[in-house]
C-alpha cells in the first residue's frame, strides 16, 4: 500500500490487472490503473466493446478482458481519474508507444521531442509525439500518444515539453 | 499575473476598467472583483488588523472570513472578494476598525434594475449551489413553487470553479466537469416553477405564525420574504490553522485559490505549497499545474494521503511531492508569504528535531477541511449537535434532511461535509420532502419513485472505504434522531 504514502502506484500493485507479455506483445491494450474501491464507472460504458467491467456496486475496481480490448484509446478522456492508458509494445523494433490524458495547453505537435516522465515524475528519457488527438468528444481531455523504448512502455505515464517551465 | 491560455477555461473578461487604489490608478476588468484585480495588480495587502497593526490579504475569497476587508468609495468593511470592480472605485487598505462612512457615502452597485422580490413564497431555498438547485428542480417536478436565493452574483456555488471531471455513477453526472455541472443545473431550473434572486443574502430565519420569514438584503434594501417550507443549502467554510505568520497574505483557502485562478484567471502566485493531501487539496494542486503555477510540494501529518490515489498520481507523475507525516510550522515574509518552513512529525503528530526545511514558496494554499454553514438552522431553533464525522456542529436533521424544526429542512454541505455528487442527491431528498409536506395530493408514487432512487444513489456513494467517514457521521446523526417519519412510511 506504498502508493497511499507517497502517491506513487507499483506494478507489483497492479498483478492481476495488468495484460500479460503475450498480450502485449499483440497489439496495443489499455492498462487501468485504478486500484482503489471509489465510486466511479464512466469507463463501463466508455467502451463500446464491453471490454471494461464493473462487478458488484460502482466502488469496485474496474476489470479489463484484454481479449476483447483493441487499444483504442477511447476510455482514456472518460476516466475522471486520469488513470487509463494504452500501451503498445508490439511493434518490431526496440520502441512502444503509450497513449495518456493530456490537459495541459499549449498540446504538443507530432513529431515533437518531449521528455518522458514515470509515475514518480522523474524524466525517463526523450520521446517523440506520434499523435494528438482533440475532438469536441474529448470533452477537453486530449489524447497523446508519444514513441519510447519499449522496456519503458509501463512505467512512462506523463511528460513534459522541451520549453515548459519546470 | 493573469492567467492568458488554459486547458479547460477561457476566460472571458469583460471591458477593461480604471480604478483607485491608495491614490494610484490600477486596471482592472468588469465582472472581477475588487480582491481579484489588486490580486492580479499585485496587490496583496488588503488591511492592517485591528489590534497588532499586522498586514491581511484575503483568505476565503467567498465572502466568509472578513479577512479582505476595505474601505470602498468611504464605506468601511467592504468585503471585497465579493464585491464587483467598477469604474472609478476608490479603494482603499483599510486600517483596524476603519473610519465610519461620511452622510451620503454608497458603494455603487450594479447597472441591472433590482428585481422585485416576492412578498411570500411556498418554498424558499437558501443557497444556489448543488443541493439548492437539486431542491428547487426536485420540488418543482412536483409543482412547487420556489425561490432560490444566492448572495453571488453567479449561481452554482462551488460548482462554478470545479474544472475536474466528476467521479459516481454516469446515472448522476460522472465523467462531466463541475463547471459544466453547473450550467445544466441552472437550465434545468429555468423550466421550473421558481425563481433565482441572485446577489441577495439571507440575514435571519425567523417564526411567522405557521409559516416562516426570511430577512433578506439585497442591493443595499432590506426585504421580508415568507415561506412555508424552507431549505437551507448554505455550503460551508473553509477551516485554517494555526502556524506562525498563518495570518500573512499569500496564507489562502484552497477555494479561494480555486476562485481566484478558475473564475477569474489570476494565478495566486508562482510557488505554491499545499497544506492538506485530501481530495481538495490534490485536485487544486493538479488545477494549479494546469495554470502553469508550480507546487513544491503537498503536505499532510496523516501518515497516509487522504485523497483519491487516482488525484494523488496525476501530480506525483508530474514530479510534485506528496510528504505524508509532515506539517508546516511558519510561513515567512514581511508584507506576504516569501518562504514556508516544513517538518516531518512523529507518530504523535510531534515535529522531529533536524528535519526543518524551508521551501521557496510566495503562496501556502491550506486545504485542511471544511465546516458546515449552519448557522440560519440554528437561529431557526435546530438542536446543534456535534459530529466529527460531518465537520462539526451540524443542525439535527433526520433522512429527508428535515431538522426537528418542522418545514425547516438542511442539504449538502450544511448538513455535513461531503462531495457535491452527495449534495446534489441530499438536494433532491430534500425537495421532495418539502413538495410531500407542501402538496398534500402530490403523486405518491411519482414521489416515492423520485426518492428511492436519490436514496439508492447516496447509499452507493457513501458505500465505498472513502465513505465511510460520512456514513458514519450521517448514521451516528440519523440514531440520534427519532425519525417517526420511517414508522410512517412502514420502512
Amino acid at each position: 500500500m506504498d502508493h497511499r504514502r507517497d502517491g506513487i502506484l507499483r506494478l507489483e500493485e497492479m498483478r492481476g490487472q495488468l495484460p500479460d507479455p503475450a498480450r502485449l506483445a499483440r497489439g496495443p491494450v489499455v492498462v487501468v490503473e485504478c486500484v482503489e474501491n471509489i465510486p466511479c464507472n464512466p469507463c463501463v460504458a466508455a467502451c463500446a466493446k464491453g471490454a471494461i467491467t464493473i462487478e458488484g456496486d460502482i466502488n469496485d475496481t474496474p476489470s479489463v478482458d484484454f481479449e476483447v480490448c483493441d487499444g483504442c484509446v477511447v476510455c482514456i478522456s472518460a476516466c475522471p481519474g486520469l488513470s487509463i492508458f494504452v500501451v503498445d509494445a508490439s511493434g518490431e523494433g526496440d520502441t512502444g508507444t503509450v497513449s495518456l490524458p493530456y490537459e495541459f495547453r499549449p498540446l504538443p505537435e507530432v513529431g515533437e521531442t518531449v521528455t518522458a516522465l514515470d509515475r514518480e515524475g522523474s524524466a525517463v528519457g526523450d520521446a517523440r509525439v506520434t499523435r494528438v488527438l482533440s475532438s469536441k468528444a474529448l470533452d477537453r481531455t486530449p489524447i497523446v500518444t508519444i514513441e519510447v523504448p519499449r522496456s519503458e512502455t509501463m512505467n512512462v505515464r506523463h511528460f513534459t515539453r522541451k520549453d515548459a517551465p519546470r | 499575473m493573469r492567467i492568458s491560455e488554459h486547458p479547460i477555461l477561457d476566460f472571458d473578461r469583460g471591458r477593461e476598467i480604471e480604478f483607485e487604489f491608495d491614490g494610484k490608478r490600477l486596471v482592472g476588468f468588469e465582472g472581477e472583483t475588487i480582491a481579484a484585480a489588486l490580486h492580479a495588480a499585485e496587490v496583496r495587502v488588503l488591511r492592517r488588523s485591528i489590534k497588532l497593526d499586522r498586514p491581511r490579504g484575503f483568505f476565503c475569497a467567498i465572502g466568509r472570513c472578513s479577512s479582505c476587508l476595505m474601505t470602498v468609495d468611504d464605506v468601511p468593511n467592504v468585503m471585497t472578494c465579493v464585491t464587483p470592480l467598477r469604474a472609478g472605485m476608490k479603494v482603499e487598505t483599510q486600517s483596524g476598525k476603519g473610519t465610519i462612512a461620511p452622510e451620503g457615502a454608497r458603494l455603487a452597485t450594479g447597472d441591472a434594475a433590482s428585481e422585485a422580490i416576492p412578498s411570500a413564497v411556498p418554498l424558499a431555498i437558501v443557497g444556489a449551489g448543488p443541493a439548492g438547485l437539486s431542491a428547487a428542480i426536485y420540488a418543482g417536478r412536483l409543482g412547487v413553487e420556489s425561490v432560490v436565493i444566492d448572495e453571488n452574483d453567479v449561481p452554482g456555488g462551488q460548482l462554478i470553479k470545479q474544472t475536474h471531471m466528476f467521479f459516481g455513477s454516469l446515472d448522476h453526472y460522472a465523467r462531466v466537469r463541475g463547471i459544466d455541472i453547473g450550467e445544466r443545473l441552472v437550465q434545468d431550473l429555468e423550466s421550473c416553477p421558481a425563481r433565482l434572486l441572485t446577489g441577495t443574502t439571507v440575514l435571519g430565519l425567523y417564526d411567522d405564525g405557521d409559516a416562516k420569514a426570511l430577512s433578506l438584503l439585497k442591493d443595499g434594501q432590506h426585504a421580508r420574504l415568507r415561506a412555508r417550507a424552507v431549505i437551507l443549502a448554505t455550503g460551508a467554510s473553509e477551516n485554517v490553522l494555526a502556524f506562525e505568520n498563518c495570518d500573512l497574505p499569500g496564507v489562502y483557502g484552497a477555494g479561494a485559490v480555486q476562485t481566484l485562478m478558475n473564475v477569474y484567471g489570476v494565478a495566486p502566485g508562482e510557488r505554491v505549497l499545499m497544506v492538506g493531501a485530501g481530495n481538495i487539496g490534490l485536485i487544486v494542486s493538479y488545477q494549479l499545474l494546469q495554470a502553469g503555477v508550480r507546487v513544491e510540494a503537498v503536505i499532510d501529518a496523516m501518515d497516509e494521503i487522504g485523497g483519491y490515489h487516482v488525484h494523488a498520481a496525476k501530480i506525483r507523475r508530474m514530479g510534485v511531492p506528496i510528504l505524508t507525516s509532515h506539517t508546516i510550522l511558519r510561513a515567512d515574509g514581511e508584507t506576504r508569504v516569501e518562504s514556508a518552513t516544513i517538518a516531518r512529525v512523529d507518530e504523535r503528530w510531534a515535529p522531529v528535531p533536524g528535519s526543518e526545511r524551508t521551501l521557496d514558496v510566495d503562496t501556502v494554499c491550506l486545504a485542511v477541511g471544511l465546516t458546515p454553514n449552519c448557522e440560519l438552522a440554528l437561529m431557526a431553533g435546530a438542536d446543534g449537535v456535534y459530529v466529527a464525522e460531518l465537520g462539526g456542529h451540524v443542525a439535527r436533521h433526520d433522512r429527508d434532511l428535515e431538522t426537528n424544526v418542522p418545514g425547516v429542512f438542511i442539504a449538502g454541505d450544511a448538513s455535513g461535509i461531503e462531495e457535491a455528487s452527495t449534495a446534489m442527491l441530499e438536494g433532491r431528498l430534500a425537495g421532495l420532502a418539502a413538495a410531500e409536506r407542501l402538496v398534500p395530493d402530490a403523486d405518491a408514487n411519482a414521489l416515492a419513485s423520485l426518492r428511492q432512487e436519490a436514496e439508492d444513489g447516496l447509499g452507493e456513494l457513501r458505500a465505498g472505504p472513502f465513505g465511510e467517514r460520512p456514513r458514519f457521521g450521517k448514521n451516528r446523526m440519523f440514531d440520534l434522531v427519532n425519525d417517526t417519519k420511517d414508522e410512517r412510511r412502514g420502512s
